[in-house]
């Protein structure tokens, strides 16, 4: 308000001022563009062109515009003579008193009692106890889950017996290709052997975090075991192989840093990277040159990127869809634009690579390049747990700033002790890696001309991932098909098999499909049952 | 509320202080001689944050040796723990053959079923037999029976997912767990910290609100965190702020937008690890039930461990399972085993079963560590045949309150309530940390301490977790083991009771 006064005192000085400026000048600048236009109707007499006509025109208008001009002038002269009149002869200091004095020490007083009154505020009234309770009354929360829907409920089967090659389902015998039991450890005598003596020495759990008492030796030798075998300066063991990704990104990832994350990553280091709160990028699923020009856009257009710590998060062989990680061109690229590799071998230890050792011996790739490695033993393993190595400086860091490793109770010592084993399994039985490959290309050849349905895994991966050919447009739709037909496969064909599982949460996209866990422990026979069942399925079901 | 004495602040401040500027001087003479040699950093940012690291090399390292401490046995009331020695001043620590047999007060092994049990460990190792030790897939599926005997009538039409990890072992636990706490069903994980952080975000997202306890373990920060929700925090275990807190934000609405919450979920813990205090859940289940919030109890130390029949706090407090919405524990403490569950409304772990990842992405929770779990309820019950279990928990409860008693009357400074088997002995200053640990452990005891970042940095403190494992001659003996390395690191801070007696006794004799 006041400042508004404070404008129109300001302007209104302006004002008077420029209106009789503008009228003194005026009445001149009128004559000009009839000079001009005189001018030309005179240079230009032998040609009478439109152009003459409507210089005519423009001199009729500007003769009636220095009409009205003058009329505003003798209007103006009048008002202001009139408002002169009555102090027209006072001198005050020699000066003349002009009416707009008047005006002046007007909106002067105006000013003066604005500054001496408070600024108006509207009066701040807080909710009142009873309106706050009112509010808390009419509140209406929404249901702790939303409704069950029909596709939430289900019937199933539960296995009988170990979760094997082989294993029971209402008391009948059903091919497993569910269980990610690479090398067919499950079972293995020397794995129960070691379980047994461990369960008698130290029983079942280990009653406390690894800081607490919780650390038993066989952990230690666990560690030191993984690191030998992956020729690793140190090793860390999770209790959990969910919670090794989720633990450790955000352990060196803080808000600012950058993750260029392949889309197609697992719930688990999805969550790892929310959990981070840094920059996250995605580049398209498995795609090399979208890498590239993520990491060239990233690192030219942000001068500052330079200074922060920059990572690149990726799977080996991705849960959600079998393909492998190019790691030599990713080693590359990580060079080139100087990130960092966090690589996720959950279902590639013990698998790829000429005597099982992961994606790094797979590429030829020397493990010392991959700056993090974490791995869930869950899988080939045939224990629980995981583990995240590299060099000591990440690891000991790791011992006092990972989540899941500090204030988690620690892994079991049998499970443990489990793992050690399996890992001296993996290295005196090498002929279970050649077994499972020849069993990964038998079932490839099997299902190669499987109709509706095509193969989108990595031809060496263990995860063999069939999807559909025609998507119907809706991942809600196309689960259903799917399931029913890993349904049918196990009624008539005893045979287990599964499709993509979706969490609401799970921010992937890719599509969806069947998965077959392939191990070594099938026979030949099982590999073909399984891949005569779902193209005789997917003819039934998908044409 | 823990009230520090003043002149132990000032100490306490004084020495982190000098701790600080010494680690200062010790990176700055580094730099020099790092800024000598070569920089291998190559055009990467340093790995490691500067300030943790900080902490880690010049706080951390110096008193490594009182944490980590690896132990060669079975965590029941005496271990074997390894010797270890270091030739680089701490910085790290090398294993020996050697180890000696200590006392243990620092493991969660409650009930005692930490170690080889007559009953359990016979059925785990069957188990073991039969199932191997993992299933190496997620459980995909559902624990069913329960479930569908509700659900049944409109299954006709469903589908069905398929199982990979579900055996018949798993479906016993969820039906045996569910029975034991009081609820009409429950998920199993294989995992504690996970069930916390993967089932929250699955439970509430963005529009809705967590009101946490300010003490609040990890997992629940982890899940809060990952949720998307907003999360505010009340006061550790104070009722009436968190009414004030759930007026205020009911009233006030979504920041900025002020829509309404779509739901409020307020997460408390039976037991606080590191407090020993037990929730006041009748209050704040009131609160809850007069503001339409949600109950999301955490009972990770409680369950197994208090109540008359171990059914932890709800049982101890007297509150109806049916006013807490959400019931979470893990198996790692009372059981002996590993994992954690979730129990609620046959819907919600319907719901839970069709989203929760750590149900559809993880490996289902170990065979044999199910069975120990069933075994280890079916003890507590006493449907073993025996009366082991209700002895083990008239123990427990005995232990604890004896124990804590004694420290009080010593003149320690123990925090938390009776009844409950955490103890934690306010220790503060940071030298005494390592003091305390030591000195017990020469005496073979071993005992836990607890320094930033599991605790703020001025509580620094020991933590003592009572067993009912423990015999009596066990806690006598830790108990003047503790007294001595109390009174040689001045921890006493309170005046001790019956010695006020004996100090009248002498003088009567010298009068």
């Amino acid at each position: 308000m006041f400042g508004l006064l404070v404008l129109f005192f300001f302007s209104y000085r302006f004002l008077t001022f420029k209106i009789l400026v503008v009228v003194k000048f005026e009445s001149q600048s009128f004559a000009s563009p009839l000079l001009w236009a005189n001018d030309i109707s005179c240079s230009k007499s032998t040609r009478i062109s439109s152009n003459s006509l409507a210089a005519l025109c423009s001199i009729h208008r500007a003769k009636m515009d220095t009409n009205l001009v003058e009329m505003f002038r003798a209007g103006l002269n009048w008002v202001t003579m009139a408002l002169d009149a009555p102090s027209a002869r006072v001198v005050l200091f020699g000066v003349r008193i002009q009416w707009h004095i008047f005006v002046e020490v007007l909106l002067g007083f105006v000013i003066v009692i604005l500054l001496s009154q408070k600024s108006y505020k509207p009066p701040k009234r807080p909710l009142t106890e009873q309106e706050i309770d009112e509010l808390c009354d009419e509140w209406v929360p929404e249901p702790l889950i939303p409704p069950i829907t029909e596709d939430m409920m289900h019937e199933p089967p539960v296995l009988e017996s170990a979760a094997g090659p082989h294993t029971t389902v209402n008391g009948k015998d059903v091919v497993n290709f569910a269980s990610a039991n690479y090398l067919g450890l499950i079972g293995h005598q020397k794995l129960l052997e070691s379980c047994t003596s461990a369960l008698e020495k130290y029983g079942v759990g280990s009653c406390g975090p690894r800081g607490f008492y919780g650390t038993i030796d066989v952990h230690l030798d666990c560690e030191t075991r993984i690191s030998k075998f992956l020729s690793t300066p140190d090793t860390i063991l999770y209790s959990y192989g969910l919670s090794t990704m989720f633990s450790t990104i955000p352990c060196f990832c803080k808000k600012g840093d950058i993750i260029v994350a392949d889309e197609g990553v697992h719930w688990g280091i999805q969550n790892g990277l929310q959990l981070s709160r840094s920059t996250i990028v995605y580049f398209k699923h498995n795609d090399m040159d979208s890498l590239r020009s993520t990491l060239e856009k990233i690192m030219t257009k942000n001068k500052r990127s330079k200074n922060l710590r920059r990572y690149i998060v990726a799977e080996a062989v991705y849960q959600n869809s079998g393909q492998i990680a190019p790691l030599d061109e990713i080693v590359k690229l990580k060079e080139k634009y100087k990130f960092r590799v966090i690589l996720d071998e959950s279902n590639s230890f013990g698998v790829l690579g000429r005597s099982g050792r992961g994606l790094a011996e797979h590429h030829g790739v020397p493990i010392e390049k991959i700056d993090v490695v974490t791995a869930a033993m869950g899988h080939a393993l045939a224990t629980e747990g995981g583990f995240c190595t590299g060099n000591a400086r990440i690891i000991d860091y790791q011992r006092l700033s990972s989540s899941g490793y500090v204030f988690s109770a620690s892994l079991p010592p049998y499970l443990a002790s489990a793992a050690i084993t399996a890992i001296d399994v993996i290295d005196q039985n090498p002929e279970l890696l050649v077994k499972m490959k020849h069993n990964i290309a038998l079932l490839w050849k099997g299902l190669k001309d499987i109709k509706g349905m095509s193969l989108a895994s990595d031809p060496e991966s263990p995860i063999v991932f069939l999807k559909l050919e025609k998507s119907s447009g809706s991942t809600k739709e196309d689960l259903l098909l799917l399931e029913k037909m890993a349904d049918r496969a196990l009624k008539e064909d005893s045979l287990l098999v599964v499709s993509s599982k979706k969490s609401f949460l799970d921010k992937c996209r890719l599509p969806v499909g069947i998965k077959l866990l392939v191990s070594a422990g099938h026979s030949e026979s099982d590999l073909v049952k399984v891949s005569e069942s779902l193209k005789r399925l997917a003819s039934e079901l998908l044409l | 509320m823990i009230t520090i004495p003043y002149l132990t602040a000032v100490s306490t401040y004084f020495s982190y202080g000098l701790l600080f500027a010494f680690g200062q001087l010790r990176d700055y003479s580094r730099l020099i001689f790092d800024w000598c040699s070569t920089n291998n950093l190559h055009g990467y940012a340093p790995i490691c944050l500067a300030h943790e690291d900080f902490y880690i090399r010049r706080l951390y390292h110096r008193i490594q040796d009182c944490f980590n401490r690896p132990i060669s046995s079975a965590p029941d009331s005496w271990v074997d723990v390894i010797e270890r020695y270091s030739n680089d001043n701490n910085k790290t620590l090398k294993r020996t053959t050697k180890s000696t047999r200590c006392l243990n007060l620092g493991s969660y092994n409650y009930l005692g079923f930490g170690s080889f049990d007559e009953y359990c460990t016979p059925r785990v190792i069957e188990s073991l037999k039969k199932f191997s030790a993992s299933t190496c897939s997620s459980r995909v599926d559902a624990g069913q029976d329960r479930t569908i005997s509700l659900l049944c009538f409109c299954i006709l039409t469903s589908v069905s997912f398929l199982p990979s990890g579900t055996t018949s072992v798993h479906a016993e636990l969820e039906e045996c767990v569910a029975k034991y706490v009081g609820k009409p069903a429950a998920i199993v994980t294989g995992m504690g910290f996970a069930t916390n952080s993967a089932i929250i975000p699955v439970l509430i997202g963005k529009g809705g609100l967590i009101i946490s306890d300010s003490l609040n373990h990890t997992s629940i920060v982890n899940g809060a965190r990952g949720s998307g929700a907003t999360i505010r925090v009340f006061q550790h275990n104070t009722p009436a702020h968190l009414e004030r807190v759930l007026k205020e934000q009911i009233a006030e609405g979504q920041p900025r937008t002020h829509r309404p919450w779509k739901k409020i979920i307020v997460v408390v813990e039976g037991i606080y690890s590191m407090e020993g205090e037990i929730c006041q859940l009748p209050e704040i289940v009131s609160v809850c039930k007069k503001y339409k919030a949600y109950v999301y109890l955490d009972e990770a130390h409680s369950i197994g461990a208090i109540g008359k029949t171990g059914r932890g706090v709800c049982e101890l407090l007297g509150v109806d399972t049916a006013d807490v919405d959400i019931m979470m524990g893990t198996f790692t403490k009372s059981f002996g085993s590993c994992g954690g569950y979730i129990a609620g409304s046959k819907e919600l772990i319907q719901y839970l079963k069709y989203h929760c990842p750590a149900h559809l992405y993880a490996t289902s929770i170990s065979t044999p560590s199910a069975q120990q779990i069933i075994s280890a309820i079916k003890v507590i019950l006493g449907e073993d045949g025996s009366n082991r279990g209700a002895q083990k928990l008239a123990r427990i409860r005995e232990n604890s309150n004896f124990f804590r008693a004694e420290l009080q009357k010593m003149g320690f400074e123990v925090l938390g309530d009776n009844d409950s088997p955490v103890m934690p002995i306010m220790l503060y200053n940071p030298a005494k940390i390592p003091a305390f640990s030591r000195e017990c452990l020469r005496e073979n005891v071993a005992v836990v301490v607890v320094g930033f970042p599991a605790t703020p940095l001025l509580l620094a403190r020991a933590r003592i977790c009572i067993s009912a494992s423990h015999s009596r001659e066990d806690l006598i003996k830790a108990l003047k083991v503790i007294s001595k390395a109390g009174d040689l690191t001045g921890i006493k801070y309170f005046p001790a009771a019956p010695k006020k007696q004996e100090e009248e006794k002498d003088r009567i004799k010298l009068d």
